[in-house]
């Protein structure tokens, strides 16, 4: 084999392992874990949409609303997309909201699992009525659930960015 | 509008499955050692090497399966798990297929051994029981989240897989390391599946425990000081892992369940006074069993000044060998230079034994050179970022820490395999993940791959299924 072809394939095989990892990272900034990478939008709309938000995640672009979440059709316009727990372990945590509904709890198969002392293994459930209305229920926790300083008794609908207190954890809807 | 663009968001907001990704990827990560085979072929042989087709299509069949599976019973796992780990196996079995054709291991062996037996089949068989392995993991491992059940069951099997080599009769002494057993013919390395097993134990551990060990705790000097009595899991996993280097001889093994467990004690609690003792304890005990264990002080000669070494030490002591594969192994990396010899083309078989296994990260770095050795260790660094993300986004704190500490692991494994052949630590008898010959090592890793692409499956999931009403659990009717 001639000098010049194994030259040219030993710098080609190099050139074509430094193109996997480049193509590698390009899926990894295109699927930042399955999450789409949003601009923050104007400022102007950052003031807006921070209302509530006094903790320290960027505020979402409101203009681009996530396909899935308008895809349904019944959902209103100023309804919350996700859910971000706020405080406690799980912070940072976000669950998209597509009409299913939200356990939370001890229990394992609970959506957002809590590991929270003050939680009982079914502590309280999160799940849109039929006008799309996301509502909070407390499944007659030992600890209680409270939204923003009132124990839930009944069934109530959550307010936008209104916190939901279950023992250290906080949970809050957003856009 | 003044838009600012270099501020973005993450959230799990929706979640496409990128299957077809993955699958455009895996075709990449099929076609590079088909073409690395090819390019060995011809610069050793001066033609297209007969075996290439096999080769090819048994990487693809391989990757192809993998693929289905994951397709099937994993759609919304992560895209680049699968392909990293298929190119880094692709890669290996081509480098030890390399190694097979060099005229110096196959005199070596006969010398030796009376025979020569190639490893590239072998491997290739390793690669298929691997490959079984992680199908096995995601249709076994519906929901990660029962491996919690398993907490103190996997101390115990764990314990037992560690302590497994130091069976008399059972255990084998493989050049100073007790890291073997040998059964019906088959050598095994258990602590590669103890890895697995014990990143269950400490995440189903640490999730319990670790309110106690975050909060009760006394400020001194800017760190979190746990009480006494919290120093006990710390101190049992220290004792543990000391027992392993000082009856096992083995640095690796040892540096990897200690640091393991120090990375999940950290996560779990966020103290940082953590990570400082278990630096200090690591220090203290591998200084103390350095200057007293024979096999580990040879080592420790050949990594200060091997060249020196290689002068003083007596010939045909276990130091000697030492220092001598230690030169040959710089010697290769040095010779490789920034573009390296070209695959086929050096002389990395002159460090002979375990020269596909245990070194044979300086085969790459001498046939790829500078430029090739970054691109496995980025490929390495991707896996564990992937490993390290699924773990952020997982939604249960039992997920998360398994999924750190599978990657923990897999960095600390690296960390001590590369750093122990360049030379910045002493060095120990590990494998490269995927790369280097052995069965033990491809399978187990295949296995925590699986579970990692099992881990991210759940944590990205988009729509977790409505749960029934609790309520109806409680008015169900009981039908004779």
């Amino acid at each position: 084999m001639s000098e010049l072809t194994l030259t040219v394939m030993r710098l080609g095989f190099l050139a074509v392992l430094w193109l996997f990892v480049i193509v590698a990272v390009q899926v990894i900034r295109s699927d930042l874990f399955g999450t789409r990478v949003t601009q923050r939008g104007s400022r102007r709309q950052e003031t807006r949409t921070q209302q509530g938000g006094r903790q320290a995640a960027p505020p979402q672009q409101r203009g681009q609303q996530p396909p899935a979440a308008t895809g349904g059709g019944r959902q209103r316009r100023g309804a919350p997309t996700k859910l971000v727990v706020s405080e406690g372990t799980l912070t940072g945590t976000t669950v998209a909201l597509q009409g299913q509904t939200i356990t939370l709890g001890r229990a394992h198969d609970s959506t957002i699992v809590l590991d929270d002392d003050y939680a009982s293994s079914r502590h309280a459930r999160i799940y849109p009525d039929r006008d799309g209305q996301w509502i909070v229920e407390d499944l007659g926790s030992t600890n209680g659930t409270y939204l923003d300083r009132t124990r839930l008794t009944t069934p109530t609908p959550i307010p936008l960015g209104a916190p939901i207190r279950i023992g250290k954890t906080v949970i809050e809807l957003r856009k | 509008m003044s838009v600012v663009t270099n501020t973005t968001t993450i959230g799990a907001i929706e979640a496409p499955s990128r299957r077809n990704t993955e699958l455009a990827l895996l075709g990449f990560a099929v076609a590079i050692p088909v073409f690395a085979y090819l390019n060995v072929g011809l610069a050793i042989d001066g033609e297209v090497p007969s075996g290439m087709l096999g080769y090819g299509l048994g990487l693809g069949l391989l990757a192809a399966v993998a693929h289905l599976v994951v397709r099937k019973w994993a759609p919304y796992s992560d895209p680049l798990l699968l392909p990293l780990a298929t190119l880094l196996n692709g890669l290996g079995l081509v480098l030890i297929w390399r190694l097979d054709q060099s005229p110096r291991l196959i005199s070596l062996a006969k010398r030796q051994y009376g025979a020569f037996s190639a490893s590239a089949p072998n491997q290739m068989m390793y690669s298929a029981i691997g490959i079984a392995m992680f199908v096995a993991v995601l249709l076994l491992l519906k929901d990660h989240r029962v491996l919690q059940r398993y907490t103190y069951i996997s101390m115990v099997v764990a314990l037992v897989l560690l302590l497994l080599p130091l069976v008399p009769g059972l255990g084998t002494d493989v050049f100073g390391a007790k890291i073997w057993i040998r059964i019906a013919g088959f050598s095994i390395q258990p602590g590669e599946f103890a890895k697995l097993v014990l990143a269950v134990f400490f995440s189903g551990y640490l999730m319990v425990k670790r309110d106690a060990l975050a909060l009760a705790s006394r400020r001194f000097m800017g760190l979190y000081l746990p009480r006494g009595r919290d120093l006990g899991p710390i101190l049992t996993i220290w004792a543990v892992s000391l027992l392993i280097l000082v009856f096992e001889n083995d640095l690796g093994t040892s540096l990897l369940f200690f640091g393991m467990f120090v990375i999940m004690l950290y996560v779990a609690t966020e103290r940082t006074s953590w990570i400082v003792m278990g630096l200090l304890m690591a220090v203290a005990g591998a200084v103390v069993v350095g200057s007293t264990a024979s096999h580990v002080q040879s080592r420790v000669a050949a990594w200060l000044d091997p060249f020196e070494c290689l002068k003083t030490a007596p010939p045909g002591t276990n130091m000697a060998y030492a220092c001598d594969q230690m030169t040959q192994v710089l010697m290769s990396f040095g010779s490789g230079g920034i573009l390296g010899t070209g695959l086929g083309q050096g002389n990395s078989d002159l460090i002979q034994f375990a020269a596909n296994s245990d070194f044979i990260f300086a085969t790459v770095g001498e046939e790829l050179g500078l430029t090739g050795v970054m691109v496995f260790l980025l490929l390495y660094g991707l896996i564990i970022e992937r490993g390290i993300r699924t773990s952020l986004a997982a939604r249960d704190p039992f997920g998360k820490l398994l999924a750190m500490g599978l990657s923990g692991a897999f960095a600390l494994q690296i960390f001590v395999v590369a750093g122990g052949v360049m030379g910045l630590i002493p060095l120990t008898g590990m494998t490269m993940p995927f790369l280097a010959y052995g069965g033990s090592s491809v399978i187990a890793n295949w296995a925590l791959i699986g579970i990692l692409i099992r881990i991210s499956d759940t944590a990205r999931r988009p729509a977790p299924a409505p749960a029934p009403n609790p309520d109806a659990e409680m008015t169900q009717v009981v039908r004779p």
